[in-house]
């Protein structure tokens, strides 16, 4: 689109309001990062399958905040190379195994030095200022020392190339756990509750405990026996042991790991109704908000208020009790174009302001299209209610690979980045319910000139069959 | 709606005829026009009007795409051969995107809704009366899904005269602007053209959508899932 020369202003979303975007000013046009063909569920896509076949993101590395077990550095790995995050993270296992800590202990740091995604600052940067921290930390790290060297004078010399990745790792967590921010604070408490219940012998039956401890105990014992004792063929030895070692930590820690990934599905499942609370909220906001707004301008008018009372009455009805949803249009229009329509006869019905109706193609609904005529529609309303034009035109457009609709009024404009937070019409119906279906949403208003808003949907790959007869 | 007036504002008021089936909706418009234009008579239905406008030779004709007697576009085009240098302005509030196009190839300059404000109006008519080319939004919509129709991919047939069936690039940009309710102005500000410019492209929209024997535009609006 060429830029005309008045002031060309977008939507500034507000700060509490979901962070993510915090590039979206400098950038011009909010685009969901280039995903291939599964780019219409970008921002909500965060099953299994999202980092398989996954994009390479480009730019640094940076550790996941979603998808992490522990720091998300293999989520965040995942992420930065497009392997599996499971392949990552039996990677790391295999690395840790084979170079006797190192990995573990390189882990740590990444956690300390990397910062996790949409942060600036690591943790080892916030650790600088900790000096307790930094103290505890070097208490613990010379404790180890000393156990390496009483080992040593022991001849137990395998200890030795254990230990500094033991020391690395345990003065790395101790910072980590002292500086990290709340949310990762968290996940590690989650980690660390079982490890301190089995110590503690908690609510879980002793009997089992002891039981699976004993046994652990006893692969341990045996595994360690066939490392470290120097008999038997030199091949099989270091392979049994290995895989002796592996059952113990799986006999004890096995349910532990099964929780955690339960833990996750249900940290999904929290994800998941959160944004359908969004939604929720937008349409709330779209019908019932919107309602009670025009009532108090239209106090003066009984039969008007009345009127809208009843209306809102019934749309709240059916939607509480027949499924649809106020401000939605499903079950009503099928087509966009018919959908257009529909918007154009509820606003001039409810506000008396004539809507231009404009047409351009035309093709089925889905989900990502049904939202794009939401925020069409909230656009429109918000134009009808703002603008103080008496006409608003509305066109809207089906190309093959996306379509677009345009809200323009010729009325008394506003700053878009003026806008005070508390009013949610613009950012959270119109652009967050765009992006969070992989659309765009850009407002151009110039004051006293008028207010332009576009959309912009994707559409799905399967149905981009030729749409105009 | 508003378009701003392109055309010598010479002061002379046009001479205006008004063709419609509705009485209320004539005189309304009479009155809506008011003084800016003279209005020189009326008609309800095409045989009447086509014997008044051979008659009285106004500037401009206000038709109605609708009429009892068949489609508008049967009065442009009784009146055309005998006097090309009465002008056409189609004015409705059917949406039906056939008819449009009929009463535009068979010559009108333009279209416009039966919403538009009296001023918008008056500014339309003077347009008109001076050749120029009136779109409104509507008009935009309907061409460009009509040409999008027959597009590069939809054909079937291999075209005739691919020059008159298919819109430039720069053509097509203008036409999305005015769905978008933009007004000439607005569309030379935001394309950085003259306002010329985009009248002329608009004259050459119009003359492609009235001279193109493609067989796929003069059947696309009746083919089209009008729902």
């Amino acid at each position: 689109m060429t830029k005309r020369s008045g002031r060309a202003s977008r939507w500034r979303a507000p700060g509490g309001n979901g962070g993510g975007w915090g590039g979206w000013e400098d950038t011009g046009v909010v685009q969901p990062p280039d995903n291939g063909q599964a780019s219409h569920h970008h921002f909500t896509g965060f099953g299994p399958g999202r980092w398989a076949r996954g994009p390479r993101s480009s730019g640094p590395l940076r550790r996941a905040r979603e998808d992490r077990l522990a720091g998300g550095v293999a989520a965040g790995l995942a992420a930065r190379t497009g392997l599996d995050v499971t392949v990552v993270r039996i990677l790391f296992v295999l690395a840790t195994l084979l170079t006797g800590g190192s990995a573990a202990a390189a882990y740590v740091l990444a956690w300390l030095l990397v910062p996790a995604l949409g942060q600036d600052g690591t943790i080892a940067s916030a650790a600088l200022t900790d000096m307790r921290g930094i103290a505890l930390a070097a208490a613990l790290g010379s404790i180890l020392v000393i156990a390496l060297l009483i080992a040593s004078a022991f001849g137990a010399g395998w200890f030795g190339s254990l230990a500094w990745p033991m020391v690395i790792s345990l003065a790395g967590i101790v910072l980590i756990w002292r500086n990290a921010p709340a949310d990762e604070q968290a996940t590690m408490r989650r980690l660390a509750e079982p490890l301190l219940g089995m110590a503690e012998g908690s609510s879980r039956p002793a009997s089992r405990l002891v039981l699976r401890a004993s046994i652990a105990a006893a692969l341990l014992a045996a595994g360690l026996a066939t490392l470290f004792t120097g008999h038997a063929t030199r091949l099989l030895r270091p392979v049994g042991g290995v895989a002796l070692v592996i059952a113990a930590i799986v006999v004890l820690l096995g349910p532990w790991w099964l929780r955690i990934a339960r833990d996750l599905v249900v940290e999904r499942q929290a994800r998941v109704r959160a944004e359908e609370r969004a939604d929720m909220a937008a349409r709330v906001h779209d019908s019932v908000l919107q309602t009670l707004a025009l009532i108090q301008r239209r106090a003066d008018d009984p039969q008007k208020v009345i009127q809208l009372a009843r209306a809102q009455e019934r749309e709240l009805r059916s939607w509480l009790f027949g499924g649809r949803a106020p401000g939605s249009l499903d079950g009503q229009a099928v087509t966009l174009a018919a959908g257009v329509r529909l918007i154009q006869q509820e606003v001039e019905a409810q506000h008396g302001v004539a809507i231009e109706a404009v047409t351009v193609g035309d093709c089925d609904l889905d989900d990502d299209l049904r939202t794009l005529l939401a925020a069409a529609r909230e656009a429109t309303v918000n134009a009808v209610k703002w603008s103080g034009a008496d006409v608003v035109s509305l066109f809207a457009e089906v190309e093959p690979a996306a379509v677009s609709v345009f809200v323009r009024d010729r009325g008394r404009g506003f700053d878009p980045s003026a806008v005070p937070d508390d009013r949610k019409g613009l950012a959270e119906s119109v652009h967050a319910r765009m992006t969070r279906h992989g659309g765009s949403a850009i407002v151009r208003s110039v004051q006293g000139e008028g207010t332009e808003v576009s959309l912009t949907m994707p559409r799905a790959a399967g149905e981009r069959q030729p749409s105009r007869a | 709606m508003s378009i701003p007036g392109t055309g010598s504002p010479d002061g002379d008021r046009p001479r205006v005829f008004i063709v419609d089936d509705h009485g209320l909706f004539r005189s309304g418009v009479r009155s809506e026009l008011g003084d800016e234009v003279e209005v020189v008579g009326e008609a309800e239905d095409v045989e009447p009007a086509i014997e008044q406008i051979a008659r009285l030779l106004p500037d401009v004709v206000l038709l109605d795409v609708h009429l009892p007697g068949g489609g508008g576009h049967l009065v442009v085009t009784a009146i055309k051969a005998a006097h090309p240098q009465v002008r056409f302005l189609a004015l409705s509030a059917s949406d039906a995107p056939e008819d449009v196009i009929a009463v535009i190839r068979a010559g009108a300059r333009g279209y416009v809704t039966k919403t538009i404000s009296g001023a918008d109006l008056v500014d339309a008519v003077r347009r008109v009366a001076v050749g120029d080319t009136v779109f409104s939004p509507r008009l935009a919509g309907f061409v460009l899904d009509a040409f999008a129709a027959v597009g590069p991919e939809g054909g079937g047939r291999p075209s005739f005269d691919p020059e008159l069936d298919q819109l430039t690039p720069r053509e097509r940009e203008v036409l999305r602007l005015i769905a978008r309710g933009y007004t000439y102005r607005e569309i030379a500000r935001e394309l950085y053209i003259s306002v010329k410019t985009v009248e002329s492209h608009v004259s050459s929209v119009l003359r492609k959508l009235q001279l193109s024997t493609r067989h796929q535009l003069t059947r696309w609006a009746t083919e089209r899932r009008l729902t």
